[in-house]
Protein backbone atom coordinates (compact mmCIF):
# COMPACT_ATOMS: atom_id res chain seq x y z
CA UNK A 1 0.00 0.00 0.00
CA UNK A 2 1.14 3.46 -0.91
CA UNK A 3 -0.12 6.35 0.60
CA UNK A 4 -0.11 9.81 -0.85
CA UNK A 5 -1.46 12.90 -0.49
CA UNK A 6 -3.46 14.00 -3.62
CA UNK A 7 -3.78 17.44 -5.04
CA UNK A 8 -7.01 17.45 -7.77
CA UNK A 9 -6.97 20.78 -8.85
CA UNK A 10 -9.99 22.56 -10.06
CA UNK A 11 -10.42 20.68 -13.90
CA UNK A 12 -10.65 17.38 -11.97
CA UNK A 13 -12.68 18.42 -9.89
CA UNK A 14 -14.50 19.93 -12.38
CA UNK A 15 -15.43 19.33 -16.24
CA UNK A 16 -12.37 16.85 -16.03
CA UNK A 17 -14.46 14.39 -13.75
CA UNK A 18 -14.01 11.58 -15.86
CA UNK A 19 -9.80 12.07 -15.62
CA UNK A 20 -10.33 12.29 -11.93
CA UNK A 21 -12.52 8.92 -11.75
CA UNK A 22 -9.87 6.88 -14.19
CA UNK A 23 -7.21 8.06 -12.07
CA UNK A 24 -8.54 6.93 -8.93
CA UNK A 25 -9.62 3.46 -10.14
CA UNK A 26 -6.75 2.39 -11.69
CA UNK A 27 -4.30 3.52 -8.59
CA UNK A 28 -6.68 2.01 -6.22
CA UNK A 29 -6.50 -0.83 -8.08
CA UNK A 30 -2.95 -0.73 -7.87
CA UNK A 31 -3.20 -0.19 -4.13
CA UNK A 32 -2.10 3.46 -3.99
CA UNK A 33 -4.26 5.43 -1.44
CA UNK A 34 -5.11 9.05 -2.04
CA UNK A 35 -5.62 11.45 0.65
CA UNK A 36 -6.99 14.67 -0.91
CA UNK A 37 -5.35 17.64 1.44
CA UNK A 38 -7.87 19.17 3.40
CA UNK A 39 -9.34 22.65 1.65
CA UNK A 40 -7.12 23.03 -1.04
CA UNK A 41 -7.40 26.19 -3.33
CA UNK A 42 -6.97 26.88 -6.85
CA UNK A 43 -2.99 27.23 -7.78
CA UNK A 44 -3.62 29.62 -10.27
CA UNK A 45 -3.58 28.43 -13.43
CA UNK A 46 -2.09 30.37 -16.00
CA UNK A 47 -4.17 33.39 -15.58
CA UNK A 48 -2.29 33.95 -11.95
CA UNK A 49 1.15 34.61 -13.37
CA UNK A 50 -0.26 36.56 -16.08
CA UNK A 51 -1.84 39.08 -13.81
CA UNK A 52 0.29 39.35 -10.92
CA UNK A 53 3.76 37.41 -10.23
CA UNK A 54 3.36 37.37 -6.62
CA UNK A 55 -0.05 35.85 -6.38
CA UNK A 56 1.12 33.19 -9.06
CA UNK A 57 3.83 32.10 -6.22
CA UNK A 58 1.41 32.49 -3.13
CA UNK A 59 -1.39 30.19 -4.29
CA UNK A 60 0.43 27.32 -4.71
CA UNK A 61 2.76 28.13 -1.89
CA UNK A 62 -0.68 27.99 0.22
CA UNK A 63 -1.04 23.99 -1.22
CA UNK A 64 2.06 22.85 -0.11
CA UNK A 65 1.76 24.37 3.08
CA UNK A 66 -2.01 22.81 4.13
CA UNK A 67 0.30 19.48 2.61
CA UNK A 68 3.53 20.38 5.26
CA UNK A 69 1.50 21.02 8.03
CA UNK A 70 -0.23 17.56 7.73
CA UNK A 71 2.63 15.87 7.49
CA UNK A 72 2.31 15.03 3.62
CA UNK A 73 6.03 13.99 1.91
CA UNK A 74 4.60 13.62 -1.84
CA UNK A 75 1.47 14.98 -3.30
CA UNK A 76 0.46 13.80 -6.84
CA UNK A 77 -1.11 16.65 -8.80
CA UNK A 78 -2.24 14.32 -12.17
CA UNK A 79 -2.71 18.06 -13.88
CA UNK A 80 0.45 19.23 -15.18
CA UNK A 81 0.11 22.92 -14.88
CA UNK A 82 -1.06 22.46 -11.25
CA UNK A 83 2.08 20.03 -10.54
CA UNK A 84 4.36 22.55 -12.53
CA UNK A 85 3.10 26.05 -10.98
CA UNK A 86 3.49 24.00 -7.41
CA UNK A 87 7.07 22.94 -8.25
CA UNK A 88 8.29 26.36 -9.68
CA UNK A 89 6.90 28.06 -6.19
CA UNK A 90 8.66 25.65 -3.99
CA UNK A 91 11.62 25.80 -6.50
CA UNK A 92 11.28 29.61 -5.78
CA UNK A 93 11.52 29.67 -2.00
CA UNK A 94 13.95 27.47 -2.17
CA UNK A 95 16.52 29.74 -3.59
CA UNK A 96 15.83 33.14 -1.68
CA UNK A 97 15.08 32.74 2.14
CA UNK A 98 13.49 36.59 2.46
CA UNK A 99 11.21 35.26 -0.38
CA UNK A 100 10.11 32.01 1.75
CA UNK A 101 9.68 34.13 4.83
CA UNK A 102 7.62 36.77 2.90
CA UNK A 103 5.23 34.16 1.57
CA UNK A 104 4.89 32.13 4.23
CA UNK A 105 3.19 35.44 5.94
CA UNK A 106 1.06 36.02 2.69
CA UNK A 107 0.18 32.28 3.21
CA UNK A 108 -0.46 32.65 6.62
CA UNK A 109 1.35 29.18 7.47
CA UNK A 110 4.99 28.00 7.76
CA UNK A 111 6.97 27.19 4.59
CA UNK A 112 9.79 24.64 4.75
CA UNK A 113 9.48 23.35 1.10
CA UNK A 114 9.44 19.62 2.20
CA UNK A 115 6.70 18.49 0.15
CA UNK A 116 7.79 16.50 -2.95
CA UNK A 117 5.15 17.15 -5.97
CA UNK A 118 4.74 14.14 -8.25
CA UNK A 119 2.51 14.06 -12.06
CA UNK A 120 0.78 10.95 -13.38
CA UNK A 121 3.36 9.40 -14.82
CA UNK A 122 5.49 9.51 -11.95
CA UNK A 123 2.98 7.98 -9.23
CA UNK A 124 3.31 5.02 -11.97
CA UNK A 125 6.69 5.22 -11.64
CA UNK A 126 6.46 5.16 -7.90
CA UNK A 127 4.37 1.70 -8.09
CA UNK A 128 6.88 0.72 -10.29
CA UNK A 129 5.74 0.15 -14.37
CA UNK A 130 7.61 -4.09 -14.20
CA UNK A 131 4.96 -4.16 -11.26
CA UNK A 132 1.65 -2.33 -13.46
CA UNK A 133 3.34 -4.99 -16.20
CA UNK A 134 2.88 -8.40 -13.73
CA UNK A 135 -0.42 -7.26 -12.76
CA UNK A 136 -2.23 -6.29 -15.88
CA UNK A 137 -4.62 -9.31 -17.51
CA UNK A 138 -5.81 -7.45 -20.36
CA UNK A 139 -2.80 -7.28 -23.26
CA UNK A 140 -3.58 -3.68 -24.99
CA UNK A 141 -3.52 -5.28 -28.32
CA UNK A 142 -4.87 -3.21 -31.02
CA UNK A 143 -3.88 0.12 -29.59
CA UNK A 144 -1.47 2.07 -31.52
CA UNK A 145 -1.49 5.43 -29.37
CA UNK A 146 0.11 8.59 -30.00
CA UNK A 147 1.46 9.56 -26.71
CA UNK A 148 1.19 13.42 -26.27
CA UNK A 149 3.17 14.74 -23.44
CA UNK A 150 1.83 18.82 -23.76
CA UNK A 151 3.98 21.58 -22.67
CA UNK A 152 4.40 21.52 -19.12
CA UNK A 153 4.98 18.00 -17.82
CA UNK A 154 8.29 17.73 -19.52
CA UNK A 155 8.72 22.07 -19.45
CA UNK A 156 10.32 24.21 -18.13
CA UNK A 157 12.59 20.93 -17.64
CA UNK A 158 14.78 23.72 -15.08
CA UNK A 159 11.21 23.30 -12.82
CA UNK A 160 9.70 19.86 -13.62
CA UNK A 161 12.84 17.99 -14.35
CA UNK A 162 10.64 14.88 -15.62
CA UNK A 163 11.80 12.95 -18.78
CA UNK A 164 13.51 14.50 -21.56
CA UNK A 165 11.89 17.87 -22.73
CA UNK A 166 12.47 17.33 -26.76
CA UNK A 167 11.64 13.58 -26.93
CA UNK A 168 9.87 12.05 -24.06
CA UNK A 169 9.66 8.16 -23.94
CA UNK A 170 8.01 7.02 -20.36
CA UNK A 171 4.81 6.67 -21.76
CA UNK A 172 5.35 4.67 -24.70
CA UNK A 173 7.98 2.12 -22.13
CA UNK A 174 4.60 1.58 -20.05
CA UNK A 175 2.25 1.29 -22.81
CA UNK A 176 4.76 -1.09 -24.65
CA UNK A 177 5.02 -3.14 -21.83
CA UNK A 178 1.49 -3.29 -21.44
CA UNK A 179 1.39 -4.93 -25.15
CA UNK A 180 0.59 -1.21 -27.31
CA UNK A 181 1.98 -0.19 -30.48
CA UNK A 182 2.79 3.43 -29.27
CA UNK A 183 3.84 4.95 -32.83
CA UNK A 184 6.83 7.65 -33.31
CA UNK A 185 5.46 11.03 -34.24
CA UNK A 186 6.64 14.57 -34.25
CA UNK A 187 4.19 16.63 -31.82
CA UNK A 188 4.47 14.80 -28.83
CA UNK A 189 5.25 18.25 -27.02
CA UNK A 190 3.90 21.21 -28.99
CA UNK A 191 1.20 23.16 -27.63
CA UNK A 192 -2.52 22.10 -27.78
CA UNK A 193 -4.07 25.93 -26.55
CA UNK A 194 -4.25 24.67 -23.04
CA UNK A 195 -6.46 26.83 -21.13
CA UNK A 196 -7.64 29.42 -24.23
CA UNK A 197 -10.55 26.57 -25.34
CA UNK A 198 -13.23 29.34 -24.44
CA UNK A 199 -11.71 32.80 -24.74
CA UNK A 200 -9.72 31.82 -28.10
CA UNK A 201 -11.27 28.78 -29.46
CA UNK A 202 -9.89 28.98 -33.71
CA UNK A 203 -6.07 28.85 -31.94
CA UNK A 204 -7.14 26.02 -30.05
CA UNK A 205 -9.24 24.07 -32.79
CA UNK A 206 -5.66 24.79 -35.45
CA UNK A 207 -3.31 23.51 -33.05
CA UNK A 208 -5.61 20.42 -32.26
CA UNK A 209 -5.81 19.88 -35.89
CA UNK A 210 -2.11 19.89 -36.52
CA UNK A 211 -1.28 17.63 -33.36
CA UNK A 212 -4.26 15.01 -34.20
CA UNK A 213 -3.42 15.28 -37.98
CA UNK A 214 0.42 14.50 -37.50
CA UNK A 215 -0.85 11.74 -35.13
CA UNK A 216 -2.73 9.96 -37.47
CA UNK A 217 -0.58 10.50 -40.11
CA UNK A 218 1.79 8.28 -38.33
CA UNK A 219 -0.34 5.53 -37.65
CA UNK A 220 -1.94 5.87 -34.21
CA UNK A 221 -5.72 4.98 -33.87
CA UNK A 222 -6.09 7.05 -30.68
CA UNK A 223 -4.57 9.68 -28.57
CA UNK A 224 -3.09 9.13 -24.94
CA UNK A 225 -2.54 11.78 -22.43
CA UNK A 226 -1.98 12.70 -18.76
CA UNK A 227 -3.40 16.07 -18.65
CA UNK A 228 -6.71 17.49 -18.07
CA UNK A 229 -6.57 20.58 -20.64
CA UNK A 230 -4.86 18.19 -23.34
CA UNK A 231 -7.53 15.78 -22.86
CA UNK A 232 -10.57 18.16 -23.21
CA UNK A 233 -8.87 20.01 -26.13
CA UNK A 234 -8.35 16.92 -28.05
CA UNK A 235 -11.79 15.17 -27.34
CA UNK A 236 -13.84 17.35 -26.79
CA UNK A 237 -12.85 20.34 -29.57
CA UNK A 238 -12.54 17.40 -32.12
CA UNK A 239 -15.14 17.38 -33.82
CA UNK A 240 -15.10 21.12 -34.35
CA UNK A 241 -11.10 20.49 -35.54
CA UNK A 242 -12.76 18.20 -37.84
CA UNK A 243 -15.22 20.85 -38.92
CA UNK A 244 -12.15 23.26 -39.47
CA UNK A 245 -10.17 20.84 -41.18
CA UNK A 246 -12.39 19.64 -43.28
CA UNK A 247 -11.55 15.64 -42.62
CA UNK A 248 -12.47 13.26 -40.19
CA UNK A 249 -10.20 12.03 -37.89
CA UNK A 250 -11.43 9.96 -35.53
CA UNK A 251 -9.32 9.44 -32.84
CA UNK A 252 -10.73 8.35 -29.35
CA UNK A 253 -8.40 10.06 -26.67
CA UNK A 254 -7.19 8.34 -23.35
CA UNK A 255 -5.57 9.88 -20.45
CA UNK A 256 -3.23 6.97 -19.59
CA UNK A 257 -4.51 6.13 -16.38
CA UNK A 258 -7.68 4.91 -18.56
CA UNK A 259 -5.09 2.28 -21.01
CA UNK A 260 -3.56 1.17 -17.69
CA UNK A 261 -7.05 0.75 -16.11
CA UNK A 262 -8.20 -1.21 -19.23
CA UNK A 263 -5.11 -3.60 -18.73
CA UNK A 264 -5.76 -4.20 -15.09
CA UNK A 265 -9.41 -5.87 -15.97
CA UNK A 266 -11.52 -2.32 -15.53
CA UNK A 267 -14.20 -1.62 -17.40
CA UNK A 268 -15.06 1.43 -19.43
CA UNK A 269 -17.45 2.50 -16.95
CA UNK A 270 -15.08 2.51 -14.03
CA UNK A 271 -13.08 4.64 -16.07
CA UNK A 272 -15.59 6.79 -17.13
CA UNK A 273 -14.45 6.10 -20.76
CA UNK A 274 -18.27 6.44 -21.21
CA UNK A 275 -18.08 10.27 -20.75
CA UNK A 276 -15.54 11.26 -23.15
CA UNK A 277 -17.12 13.07 -26.20
CA UNK A 278 -14.99 10.76 -29.11
CA UNK A 279 -16.72 6.91 -29.15
CA UNK A 280 -13.66 4.80 -27.59
CA UNK B 1 22.91 42.05 -12.59
CA UNK B 2 26.20 43.66 -14.88
CA UNK B 3 24.20 43.41 -17.79
CA UNK B 4 20.82 45.44 -16.30
CA UNK B 5 23.71 48.82 -15.86
CA UNK B 6 22.57 49.29 -19.85
CA UNK B 7 18.80 49.11 -19.57
CA UNK B 8 16.04 51.42 -19.35
CA UNK B 9 13.97 51.41 -15.88
CA UNK B 10 10.88 50.02 -17.60
CA UNK B 11 13.54 47.04 -19.03
CA UNK B 12 14.64 46.50 -15.22
CA UNK B 13 11.47 45.95 -14.61
CA UNK B 14 10.76 43.24 -16.84
CA UNK B 15 13.90 41.65 -15.54
CA UNK B 16 12.85 41.95 -12.17
CA UNK B 17 9.57 40.20 -12.72
CA UNK B 18 10.56 37.48 -14.82
CA UNK B 19 13.73 36.95 -13.52
CA UNK B 20 16.33 36.92 -15.98
CA UNK B 21 18.62 38.77 -17.90
CA UNK B 22 17.29 40.28 -21.20
CA UNK B 23 20.70 41.54 -22.41
CA UNK B 24 21.59 37.98 -22.58
CA UNK B 25 19.97 37.58 -25.66
CA UNK B 26 21.54 37.79 -28.97
CA UNK B 27 18.80 37.94 -31.43
CA UNK B 28 19.19 33.94 -32.58
CA UNK B 29 15.85 33.56 -33.17
CA UNK B 30 15.39 29.97 -32.48
CA UNK B 31 12.45 31.35 -29.74
CA UNK B 32 10.84 32.62 -32.59
CA UNK B 33 11.10 29.51 -34.51
CA UNK B 34 9.77 26.82 -32.14
CA UNK B 35 6.87 28.86 -31.34
CA UNK B 36 3.28 27.06 -31.63
CA UNK B 37 1.78 30.89 -32.15
CA UNK B 38 4.65 33.15 -34.51
CA UNK B 39 2.96 32.76 -37.26
CA UNK B 40 0.02 34.77 -35.85
CA UNK B 41 1.71 36.90 -34.12
CA UNK B 42 2.37 40.99 -35.10
CA UNK B 43 5.96 40.70 -33.65
CA UNK B 44 7.63 37.09 -33.09
CA UNK B 45 9.17 36.56 -29.45
CA UNK B 46 12.45 37.46 -30.59
CA UNK B 47 11.33 40.84 -31.73
CA UNK B 48 9.56 41.26 -28.84
CA UNK B 49 12.81 40.53 -26.91
CA UNK B 50 14.89 43.07 -29.03
CA UNK B 51 11.95 45.76 -28.23
CA UNK B 52 12.57 45.35 -24.53
CA UNK B 53 16.23 45.29 -25.34
CA UNK B 54 16.22 48.85 -26.65
CA UNK B 55 14.22 49.69 -23.92
CA UNK B 56 10.90 50.53 -25.53
CA UNK B 57 8.72 48.34 -22.80
CA UNK B 58 5.16 50.08 -23.61
CA UNK B 59 5.56 49.11 -27.31
CA UNK B 60 6.32 46.02 -26.51
CA UNK B 61 3.53 45.30 -23.90
CA UNK B 62 1.30 46.84 -26.72
CA UNK B 63 1.37 43.94 -29.06
CA UNK B 64 -0.68 41.62 -29.90
CA UNK B 65 1.57 39.01 -29.47
CA UNK B 66 2.26 38.83 -25.50
CA UNK B 67 -1.71 37.72 -24.90
CA UNK B 68 -1.19 35.21 -27.78
CA UNK B 69 1.66 33.38 -26.26
CA UNK B 70 0.23 30.02 -24.76
CA UNK B 71 3.20 29.97 -22.09
CA UNK B 72 3.84 26.87 -23.59
CA UNK B 73 7.60 27.57 -22.12
CA UNK B 74 9.07 26.16 -25.78
CA UNK B 75 11.21 29.67 -25.98
CA UNK B 76 12.33 29.53 -22.42
CA UNK B 77 13.85 25.72 -22.79
CA UNK B 78 15.38 26.32 -26.33
CA UNK B 79 17.15 29.55 -25.39
CA UNK B 80 20.84 28.65 -25.68
CA UNK B 81 21.27 31.88 -23.35
CA UNK B 82 18.40 30.80 -21.05
CA UNK B 83 16.64 33.46 -20.88
CA UNK B 84 13.22 33.00 -20.12
CA UNK B 85 11.68 34.40 -22.88
CA UNK B 86 8.09 33.11 -21.79
CA UNK B 87 8.37 34.93 -18.47
CA UNK B 88 9.54 38.28 -20.48
CA UNK B 89 6.24 37.95 -22.21
CA UNK B 90 4.16 37.08 -18.88
CA UNK B 91 5.89 40.18 -17.75
CA UNK B 92 4.70 42.15 -20.46
CA UNK B 93 1.15 40.97 -19.73
CA UNK B 94 1.14 42.15 -16.24
CA UNK B 95 2.51 45.51 -17.54
CA UNK B 96 -0.21 45.78 -20.47
CA UNK B 97 -3.10 45.17 -17.10
CA UNK B 98 -1.32 47.71 -15.47
CA UNK B 99 -1.06 50.42 -17.87
CA UNK B 100 -4.49 49.76 -19.84
CA UNK B 101 -2.86 49.38 -22.90
CA UNK B 102 -3.82 45.85 -24.25
CA UNK B 103 -4.04 45.36 -27.80
CA UNK B 104 -7.80 45.64 -28.82
CA UNK B 105 -7.24 42.32 -30.33
CA UNK B 106 -6.73 39.94 -27.71
CA UNK B 107 -8.54 41.94 -25.14
CA UNK B 108 -10.46 38.77 -24.71
CA UNK B 109 -7.99 36.79 -23.46
CA UNK B 110 -6.77 39.60 -21.25
CA UNK B 111 -10.53 39.27 -20.02
CA UNK B 112 -10.47 36.19 -19.67
CA UNK B 113 -7.53 35.35 -17.15
CA UNK B 114 -8.77 38.50 -15.29
CA UNK B 115 -12.43 36.80 -14.80
CA UNK B 116 -10.78 33.61 -14.00
CA UNK B 117 -8.45 34.96 -11.29
CA UNK B 118 -11.73 37.09 -9.84
CA UNK B 119 -13.74 33.62 -9.72
CA UNK B 120 -10.47 32.03 -7.83
CA UNK B 121 -10.89 35.16 -5.30
CA UNK B 122 -14.34 34.82 -4.68
CA UNK B 123 -14.71 31.25 -4.74
CA UNK B 124 -11.02 29.82 -3.60
CA UNK B 125 -11.29 27.28 -6.52
CA UNK B 126 -12.69 27.65 -10.17
CA UNK B 127 -16.43 27.75 -10.76
CA UNK B 128 -16.70 26.55 -14.66
CA UNK B 129 -19.62 27.68 -14.87
CA UNK B 130 -19.56 31.02 -12.99
CA UNK B 131 -16.51 32.03 -15.01
CA UNK B 132 -18.35 31.02 -18.26
CA UNK B 133 -21.04 33.58 -17.75
CA UNK B 134 -19.05 36.30 -16.42
CA UNK B 135 -16.88 35.80 -19.29
CA UNK B 136 -19.08 35.66 -21.94
CA UNK B 137 -20.88 38.59 -20.33
CA UNK B 138 -17.38 40.96 -20.54
CA UNK B 139 -16.13 39.21 -23.50
CA UNK B 140 -19.64 40.57 -25.40
CA UNK B 141 -19.23 43.74 -23.91
CA UNK B 142 -16.39 44.48 -25.17
CA UNK B 143 -17.07 43.61 -28.98
CA UNK B 144 -20.62 43.26 -29.32
CA UNK B 145 -20.25 40.37 -30.79
CA UNK B 146 -23.50 37.53 -30.62
CA UNK B 147 -20.81 35.06 -33.15
CA UNK B 148 -18.60 34.68 -30.06
CA UNK B 149 -21.41 35.24 -27.12
CA UNK B 150 -22.98 32.07 -28.78
CA UNK B 151 -19.39 30.08 -29.42
CA UNK B 152 -19.47 26.74 -28.11
CA UNK B 153 -23.32 26.64 -27.11
CA UNK B 154 -23.23 23.36 -28.51
CA UNK B 155 -21.02 21.83 -26.31
CA UNK B 156 -23.44 22.65 -22.97
CA UNK B 157 -25.83 19.74 -23.65
CA UNK B 158 -23.50 17.24 -24.43
CA UNK B 159 -21.55 18.49 -21.17
CA UNK B 160 -24.62 17.86 -19.34
CA UNK B 161 -25.09 14.61 -20.18
CA UNK B 162 -21.60 13.68 -19.36
CA UNK B 163 -22.26 15.33 -15.57
CA UNK B 164 -19.85 17.75 -16.95
CA UNK B 165 -21.20 20.90 -15.75
CA UNK B 166 -22.17 21.71 -12.39
CA UNK B 167 -24.77 23.90 -11.08
CA UNK B 168 -23.62 24.30 -7.63
CA UNK B 169 -22.90 27.76 -6.90
CA UNK B 170 -19.83 28.73 -5.21
CA UNK B 171 -17.09 26.01 -4.42
CA UNK B 172 -16.46 23.69 -1.21
CA UNK B 173 -13.63 25.80 0.09
CA UNK B 174 -14.06 26.33 4.02
CA UNK B 175 -11.74 29.07 4.63
CA UNK B 176 -12.80 32.07 1.75
CA UNK B 177 -11.27 34.33 3.98
CA UNK B 178 -7.77 33.15 3.86
CA UNK B 179 -7.78 33.25 -0.23
CA UNK B 180 -9.27 36.89 -0.16
CA UNK B 181 -6.21 38.04 2.34
CA UNK B 182 -3.78 36.50 -0.04
CA UNK B 183 -5.14 38.44 -2.88
CA UNK B 184 -5.02 41.43 -0.97
CA UNK B 185 -1.89 40.82 0.22
CA UNK B 186 -0.55 40.23 -3.52
CA UNK B 187 -2.48 42.60 -5.25
CA UNK B 188 -1.68 45.78 -3.32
Amino acid sequence: MINIGYYPGCALHGSSNDYEKSVRSSLFHLGVSLNEIDDWICCGASGAHMINKKLGTALPLRNLAIAERDGVKELLAPCPLCSMELLKAKQKIAADESLRKEMSDVVELPLNGTCDVLNLVQIFQKVGFNKIIEQATVKLDNFKPACYYGCLMVRPPRIVQFDDPEHPSSMETLLTGLGAEPVEWNYKTECCGAGLTLADGATVERLVGKILKNAKDHGANCMVAACPMCIVNLDMKQSATEKRLGETLNLPVYSLSDLVGIALGLSKKELAIDKHFVKA
Amino acid sequence: MTSSKTLSPDAMRVEELAHTHVADCYQCGKCSAGCPMADQMDVIPSGIMRLVQIGDVDQAAKTSAVWQCLACQTCSTRCPKSVLVADVLDSLKQIAVEKNIVHPKVRRTMIFQKTFINTVCRNGRLNELELTGFFKMFGFFNDYSILKLMADGNLALPMILRNKLHFKPGSPVKDKAVVRRIFEKCMK
